[in-house]
């Protein structure tokens, strides 16, 4: 069985986010890395691998240049093989673009099962795998924290708004990953060294034989969140600061 | 192509929920501004009962798809349903509420008829023309307003970002639309639907939410969130800490991986305020920390805070709150 895994690179969650002059996010001294739901994702097909249900693990990246690093990674924590699609064609990187790029990609090549992360922590959209699976006329099990392979299909649940849903879906389809399907591991020194080894392609879209899709949507502004005044701190004993808390929920912020 | 504008309307245990008739309130300010109608769509098995509601709550004109593949959910004949649907009333704007069903369907839909989506989106910027919606982006620390290029597309929004819809003086017209669903030739099965939580506020709709992390120190630590949330009439809520350790219930994880939420109103008790937290919180109207510790994040998004042990100052507040709400 061959695996495929859709990673992005990311801005670390615990950054600063700031605007640079032309109104962008700041992304020049933050440190990148694999989006934690791709990490995931990454860590179920290295394990799948591991038990011998998959032979092959691959991971194919959209990104600049700089992305080799998030291909790396994912090499080091034990993926067989990584693609890196280059980005600097593509006029504006919506979900609709990078899913039509993604679909070109993976038409050409063998696989079972498609994973992702669930969500991107910079974009939060959560579209991106769908879109692609929906090209591809996959099936798709969204949020899954556990995954179990089986002849031809694959079985997993997902935490939906009040209820949780069972799913089997028949192979090839998309698995997207939710935190607790497993601990990603950290790659280590040996695994790094092994990993400058294996192949890392890099394809253009004319490799792929596409035209730059046209963008449908576009980030025109960037604004940050207000910065609070600093929460209005109520003191004294319990009962007092309680007192004081509930008559502004109630007459200055009129919440209650 | 229409002018109209089309609005996905979701139930829940045989009732319309509540983020519907916000998106309905939403499709209204663009059909507005293109001089549409807005047009529900209503997908499921069995609709007699729910269509006369959804025909009340805001929308000009309601297509139904009533088929026996309906009857659970699943993403697959949802989105054939959804799309044969648009498809037949001449196509438009599509509006979800940015819920379970909304994130799993949305972009499937916008991909199969070949548009943009925005997803998440807390305000509306410009409603004619091109319009553009500001939508919150990493981890709800900025925001970004987009723009769609098309006259087609797909929208979610975060539930109570927007007020609700006025419900219709008289009923809407109802309109049968017919869809082809052949379960054979379905990829994916439903094995099983565990429900839980039926007749109880769900957390991304409710108007007020106490929470609790590890700073309660316990499943009694809940037990005294209770009464609090019983005066406010609120949801009960939960660090992903406190859901590891056992002290609640996961569906009632606030946060990136638990749910997105924006109630006018969030207590949150012995909760440290995680980015990832945040990240399922921080546009709620009214935020209050209650911490030990007075340099916890969470102080930096609250509004009010009260520095002190959870342990006295939820049982305080409920009394406070007894009193002035009685
Ligand atoms: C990929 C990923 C996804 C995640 N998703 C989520 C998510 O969806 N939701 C989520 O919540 N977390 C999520 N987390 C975890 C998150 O990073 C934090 O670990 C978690 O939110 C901490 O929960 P907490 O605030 O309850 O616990 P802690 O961080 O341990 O904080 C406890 C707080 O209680 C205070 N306290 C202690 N005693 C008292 C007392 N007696 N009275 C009052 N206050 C007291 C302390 O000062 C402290 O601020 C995620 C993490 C990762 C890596």
């Amino acid at each position: 069985m061959r695996l495929i895994v859709l990673v992005k690179q990311t801005l670390t969650t615990e950054a600063r986010i700031a605007l640079n002059d032309s109104g962008g996010i700041e992304d020049a001294k933050i440190k990148k890395v694999v989006n934690p739901y791709d990490e995931f994702a990454v860590e179920e097909a290295v394990q799948l691998r591991e038990k011998g249900v998959a032979e092959h693990v691959t991971v194919v990246t959209v990104g600049p240049e700089s992305a080799v690093e998030a291909s790396r990674h994912c090499l080091a924590m034990g993926a067989d093989e990584a693609v890196r699609i280059d980005d600097s064609e593509i006029e504006s990187t919506d979900s609709f673009s990078v899913a039509e790029v993604l679909g070109a990609a993976l038409k050409g090549m063998e696989f079972d099962l498609l994973l992702a992360g669930q969500v991107a922590v910079d974009d939060n959209a959560s579209q991106v795998a769908v879109r692609v699976a929906e090209i591809l006329g996959l099936p798709q099990i969204n949020v899954v924290s556990k995954i179990e392979l089986g002849e031809g299909e694959v079985t997993a649940s997902r935490e939906a708004d009040g209820q949780t849903e069972v799913l089997t879906a028949k192979l090839p389809a998309l698995v997207t990953t939710d935190k607790g399907i497993n601990k990603p591991r950290y790659p280590t020194l040996p695994n790094i060294m092994k990993a400058k080894k294996k192949p890392l392609t890099i394809k253009s879209l004319s490799d792929l034989g596409i035209a730059a899709p046209t963008p449908k949507v576009k980030v025109v502004a960037h604004t940050l969140r207000p910065a609070k005044q600093g929460a209005k701190i109520f003191a004294g004993t319990p009962a007092e600061a309680a007192a004081q808390l509930a008559e502004a929920l109630r007459n200055e912020a009129k919440v209650i | 192509m229409s002018q109209d504008v089309f609005v996905f309307i979701e139930a829940q245990h045989d009732a319309i929920r509540p983020v519907a008739n916000q998106v309905v309130g939403v499709a209204r300010s663009i059909a507005e501004a293109r001089g549409g109608k807005v047009v529900g769509l209503l997908i499921g098995a069995g609709l007699e009962g729910l269509s006369s509601d959804a025909a009340s709550i805001g929308v000009d004109r309601l297509a139904v798809v009533d088929h026996a593949a309906l009857a659970t959910y699943s993403a697959e004949s949802y989105t054939t349903a959804v799309v044969g649907a648009l498809e037949q009333q001449g196509g438009g704007p599509l509006f979800f509420g940015n819920t379970s069903i909304g994130k799993d369907i949305g972009p499937r839909i916008a991909h199969r008829l070949g548009q943009g989506m925005v997803s998440d989106v807390v305000a509306i910027e410009q409603a004619d023309d091109k319009p553009r919606f500001r939508r919150p982006i990493y981890a709800g620390k900025a925001f970004c307003t987009v723009e769609v290029q098309e006259a087609e597309y797909v929208v979610s929004i975060r539930a109570n970002s927007f007020p609700a819809a006025e419900a219709a003086a008289s009923p809407a017209e109802v309109v049968p639309v017919e869809v082809n669903l052949d379960p054979a030739t379905f990829k994916v099965q439903v094995k099983e639907v565990i429900e839980r939580d039926a007749g109880q506020v769900d957390l991304t709709e409710a108007d007020v939410i106490v929470s609790g992390g590890m700073g309660v120190k316990g499943p009694e630590g809940f037990e005294m969130l209770k009464p609090l949330a019983e005066v406010l009439g609120a949801a009960v809520g939960a660090s992903r800490a406190a859901v590891l350790a056992d002290f609640i219930h996961p569906s009632h994880q606030v946060g990136q991986t638990g749910k997105t939420v924006s109630p006018n109103l969030y207590i949150a008790c012995g909760i440290s305020g995680a980015v990832q937290h945040q990240a399922g919180m921080s546009t709620s109207k009214c935020i209050v920390a209650i911490n030990t510790d007075a340099d916890a994040p969470i102080f930096e998004i609250a509004d009010y805070g009260i520095v002190g042990d959870a342990a006295e100052v939820v049982p305080a507040l409920t009394e406070q709150l007894k009193k002035l709400l009685a």
